[in-house]
């Protein structure tokens, strides 16, 4: 056993001390304050005591309790209570008194720091009347802190005042032999002045005062935003924008379609790329592509920039042929279902698309070859003898997703014709080892044909002059330019555009006539045809680069098709296309501990989102808030749930819902006169830095991390009304009643800002705000203007709507009930056959779908009649108190109101909670 | 807070009576009050009192040395891991990572209330970590999956979803 202590250190003093009193047998090392001694701590911690058994002790009262239990000595409970005491009260104060008396030389101060506990201590002797602290005898709490409190206690030069049950206790022990020579040991002789150099080792501690007031359950996210020194300009600044008024120009809501591109404005063509038509979307493409575009979109035209946001379903190929054939469809027929499936996924998930067109139309066909011809006439078209498999039993060329093999490059087992899913390397379907038809599980032959190859070699140069310019000046994500720099630093090659197929675009050339074109050369297009079929004045969006910034939402294994491959056919056409300027990719979404996979059935699919019970927005608000962005993330119910509760219900909900109750209760539901103290400034300050970073962010599409921003903007108002309790200061004086009058009409005044944030994130729990504020639709277009411009949207006198909770906890038996009716393989079959409508819920066990039923058990309908019932109870009941009526009528109009209120909750899916009381917290 | 962790802890040890808590000061330290004595003071004093109460001595560990180990880690958590700065934060994890490298549990091999009371102290750190961090923190998170998987422990805290499979394999490229 050896101890390892420093000379100096405070706390060597306690463990040399307890060796002392207890003869225990044990080495003692010393050694330098910075020596790291236990192996698995990275800043030094001393004392500390090596184990027989090899373990480390770090901490000097757990090493003196075991060094007085070897001793025969097991300490009681009063001594456990005096040791925790002394860890958790006592040092934080020591430490602060020691560094004031031996750093600073403010010895006089330190009596202020130490007299709380002092006095404690000097209270409990009194009263317990026994020599030592736990009775008659020495215990280890005893030698802990008096070895504690010696440097201050025995330095007489400390004014730290008259305890005359600490002095008799103390001087018990510093008369003590083992004592006075342990003192010697660390101090040497020199009292405070020994612990000189290890004082000016150790961190500053916190000011004792502050850390007291500091909620110690506090979050680190909370306390860390609590850091951020906030400057006095700032809150000058704040308080001069919240005075100015909203802005006059009328809101851009009402778009005009089409949208043109505008002189002098910021026209943004959004686009996110087009899902795959005969698979229903899950998650992972719905925030890879869809959600992603729409929330920048949306966001786009709150800041008044001239946004056109198209999409689309791409519809042609192989997989959809086949479909068709398994169906007893014609490929149009199955396209025309799935596109109505995909459209109504979308729209209860509200993408605002612009448009939502396909690929399957004639203007695709027309732009297609057009660009074909162009491409042909520059010279950038080669022609080239292919060697295709053929499935004999099948009769047809396979496509490449009917090929699967071994990969040539990495052996993998599973490779698909076009790629590796394992290394990622394109494959040409002829290089598979051996190959196998998906369908028939026959082993296909190799034929040739005759095909074109788009001569990516030729364009090179001009793609890499292009690249350096696009990805330096636009927003491109770190793997977009990753991806594409691999792409390059392969070299490229030149890639066929033909294929014998009927389900495709035309090949206009009357050598290639029974061929069709390949999908990655055709889909991309489909964004130039599906705003074609929009407007016909299309190419003021898709030939005009000087005016108009292209932004490509996707998930990261699209890239190349949209860095490369795309903007190689469309630079050489030669007609001044739009090409890419920002490249935003997500990584991936797993789902809870696997990946989503479509052929497995794994994972939440977006037709099964809505019939969750769970509200859209709160999907959205889950998505965006694990958007994979810049890192793989996971989607988890459990998580789900908990950051439903703790962000939505507890942080903004709680928020936004206390500060319009307030507004009600105390205002007659008209917002108060505000006159903002100091205090109330400095939180403008924090807010108005939230709002800008938020703007920041998002104006760079890091969507993820703006929405962290609203939340810390809601935590800081929750924190502004525990603080300053409006419940209390509304029963006191004017004064008092004036201050909770400020801090109501700010809350509200906050609530608004953050209907407008959320809006891009959140679209109907946005509305439902400002239709509880009555908030005016001008606020939305002037918080956003600029850097972020808070103001007073809510003015004095302004009446506010009714306020109502804003969302649903979510129960853990309730999504434990979910994960298992929609998360296993059970849906398997579901995704497999899609020959079902792809809306009919998976079929799921019978207890879980039980247990579901629960959630979708609520009634929309009765509960607006019912909250209408509750308001205009309510106007009733308020009416007779402000009439003073007698007080059994107003209890039995005020009982049937509580009815009313648990008929309301249990409509809407809740258990009935009593009706909050007056300064209830949360 | 406090007072959730101690009563989830009766549960746990299966204790009939539910007792009477309050807290006092700022900090609303956890006090209980009892018949026959003078009230106890303090998360952990009361957390071994309600141990040796349930008679479940082996909770505080069953040697000398593992009943240090236990005392040191509940000072642990009372001192280290309340109100922290999101640096102290990145040490704490980090060192307590390395410290769970060859442990089942924080005093070896058997289950004390060390585990128990670090598991309540951590859970609001490890919930604001990413999967990335999680997996930094490999060990942390084996030890505290376990923990909130051992029955009767989690009850007041909400469960943490921990990946099976890792998404970032290593950090060598």
């Amino acid at each position: 056993m050896t101890l390892f202590v420093s000379e100096g250190n405070p706390h060597c003093l306690k463990v040399l001390a307890a060796l002392e009193v207890t003869g225990a047998k044990c080495d003692v090392q010393y050694v330098n304050h910075e020596e790291r001694v236990v192996p698995f701590l990275s800043r030094p911690a001393l004392p500390a005591l090596l184990l027989p058994s090899g373990l480390h002790l770090f901490s000097s009262n757990a090493i003196c309790r075991y060094l007085f239990e070897v001793n025969g000595q097991d300490s009681s409970e009063l001594c456990n209570q005096w040791l925790e005491w002394e860890t958790t009260e006592l040092q934080p104060a020591l430490i602060h008194a020691l560094h004031m008396a031996v750093l600073q030389g403010k010895g006089s101060e330190v009596s202020k720091v130490l007299q709380g506990p002092l006095n404690y201590l000097d209270q409990s002797l009194s009263k317990k009347n026994t020599p030592y602290l736990t009775g008659e005898a020495v215990s280890v709490a005893d030698v802990v802190l008096w070895a504690a409190l010696y440097p201050i206690l025995s330095d007489s030069s400390l004014a730290l005042g008259e305890r005359k049950s600490v002095k008799i206790w103390f001087d018990h022990g510093a008369a003590m032999h083992s004592l006075q020579c342990a003192a010697q040991k660390v101090l040497q002789g020199k009292g405070l002045q020994g612990m000189k150099s290890y004082m000016q080792k150790q961190p500053a501690p916190q000011s004792s005062q502050c850390r007291d007031t500091q909620p110690c359950n506090s979050s680190p996210a909370e306390s860390e935003e609590g850091e951020r020194l906030v400057l006095e300009e700032e809150i000058e600044a704040a308080a001069l924008t919240w005075s100015k008024s909203l802005n006059a120009c009328p809101l851009v809501a009402n778009r005009q379609h089409p949208i043109l591109p505008e002189e002098g404005k910021r026209n943004l063509l959004v686009t996110s790329a087009l899902p795959y038509v005969n698979n229903v979307p899950h998650l992972g493409n719905i925030i890879g592509c869809v959600l992603s575009a729409d929330v920048f979109s949306r966001y786009g035209r709150l800041r008044g920039w001239n946004v056109l946001f198209v999409c689309g379903t791409d519809e042609y190929g192989t997989a959809t042929e086949n479909k068709a054939r398994e169906e007893g469809l014609t490929p149009q027929q199955i396209c025309d279902k799935y596109h109505a499936v995909h459209s109504s996924i979308y729209k209860w998930f509200q993408i605002d698309f612009d448009y939502f067109g396909r690929t399957t139309t004639e203007k695709q066909t027309e732009i297609a070859q057009n660009i074909f011809w162009r491409l042909h006439e520059h010279g950038f078209l080669m022609e080239d003898t292919v060697e295709q498999l053929r499935c004999e039993s099948c009769q047809r060329f396979l496509a490449d997703r009917f090929v699967e093999g071994t990969c040539p490059h990495c052996s993998y087992p599973e490779a698909r014709g076009d790629q590796c899913d394992k290394c990622g390397r394109l494959i040409n379907a002829v290089e598979l080892r051996e190959p196998q038809c998906k369908v028939c599980r026959q082993t296909p032959v190799i034929r040739s044909s005759k095909h074109l190859f788009l001569d990516l070699p030729k364009l090179e140069t001009q793609l890499e002059q292009w690249l350096d310019k696009s990805t330096s000046t636009g927003d491109w994500t770190a793997n977009a330019k990753q991806i594409t720099r691999s792409w390059l630093r392969d070299g490229l090659k030149p890639r066929c555009i033909t294929r014998d197929l009927k389900w495709g675009t035309p090949v206009p050339h009357p050598d290639f006539k029974e061929k069709v074109f390949y999908v990655w050369f055709d889909a991309p297009i489909g964004y130039l045809s599906i705003t074609a079929n929009y407007t016909d004045k299309w190419e003021t969006w898709w030939k005009n680069p000087h005016q108009v910034e292209l932004y490509n939402f996707m998930a990261k294994d699209n890239v190349p098709f949209h860095s490369v491959v795309f903007p190689c056919s469309l630079l050489g056409a030669q007609d001044n296309y739009t090409l890419v300027n920002h490249l935003v990719a997500t990584e991936y979404l797993n789902y809870e501990d696997t990946k989503f996979s479509k052929s497995r059935g794994v994972g939440v699919f977006g037709d099964m989102a809505k019939d969750t019970g769970i509200p859209s927005d709160v999907w959205r608000f889950y998505l965006l808030y694990v958007r994979p962005e810049g890192q793989d993330s996971a989607f988890s119910w459990a998580d789900m749930a908990t950051k439903n509760n703790s962000e939505l219900l507890n942080n903004l909900g709680n928020f936004i819902n206390r500060a319009g109750m307030f507004v009600t209760k105390f205002f007659e539901g008209c917002v108060p006169a505000m006159e903002l103290q100091h205090e109330d400034k400095k939180l403008l300050a924090l807010v108005g830095w939230e709002l800008q970073q938020y703007i920041q962010l998002m104006d760079k599409v890091k969507i993820r991390d703006a929405l962290k921003h609203i939340l810390n903007i809601s935590r800081h108002g929750n924190q502004y009304i525990q603080v300053n309790e409006p419940w209390k200061k509304i029963k006191g004086g004017d004064t008092e009643r004036q201050r909770a009058g400020t801090v109501t009409g700010v809350s509200v005044n906050i609530s608004c800002l953050l209907s407008v944030m959320l809006f891009p994130y959140m679209p109907s729990v946005s509305q439902t705000i400002r239709d509880q504020l009555n908030a005016p639709q001008s606020c939305i277009n002037t918080m956003l203007q600029g850097t972020g411009t808070f103001v007073c949207a809510l003015s004095a006198g302004h009446r506010i709507g009714t306020v109502s909770p804003l969302f649903q906890k979510l129960e853990v038996d309730q999504i434990e009930a979910l994960k298992k009716r929609f998360g296993g393989q059970q849906t398997t079959a579901q995704a497999a056959a899609s020959s079902q409508p792809a809306t009919v819920p998976a079929p799921a066990a019978p207890a879980a779908a039980a247990e579901a039923v629960t959630v979708s058990g609520v009634d929309p309908e009765k509960g607006k009649q019912l909250t209408q019932a509750v308001a205009e109870q309510g106007e009733k009941v308020r009416a007779l108190k402000a009439q003073k009526a007698e007080k059994a009528v107003i209890t039995a109009e005020v009982a049937k109101l509580l009815d009313l209120k648990k008929q309301l909750a249990v409509a809407e899916g809740k258990t009935p909670e009593p009706a909050p009381q007056k300064g209830k917290k949360k | 807070m406090a007072l959730r962790e101690l009563s989830s802890l009766e549960k746990f040890l299966g204790l009939k009576k539910p007792n009477k808590y309050s807290t006092q000061g700022d900090k609303k330290v956890p006090v209980l009050q009892s018949n026959n004595g003078p009230a106890l003071v303090g998360l952990v004093t009361i957390a071994c009192h309600l141990v040796k109460e349930a008679k479940r001595p082996e909770l505080l560990g069953d040697s000398a040395e593992s009943r240090a180990v236990v005392q040191q880690w509940l000072e642990h958590r009372v001192t280290k891991l309340e109100g922290c700065t999101k640096e102290d934060v990145k040490t704490v994890l980090k060192d307590f990572n390395l410290y769970l490298q060859d442990k089942v549990y924080l005093a070896g091999n058997q289950f004390t209330l060390a585990d128990i009371f670090m598991y309540y102290g951590i859970h609001s750190l490890i919930v604001e970590l990413a999967i990335q961090e999680k997996e930094q923190y490999m060990n942390v998170t084996r030890w505290f999956d376990h923990i909130q998987h051992y029955p009767g422990i989690r009850h007041h805290l909400p469960p943490v979803a921990v990946l099976r499979n890792r998404i970032y394999t290593g950090r060598h490229h």
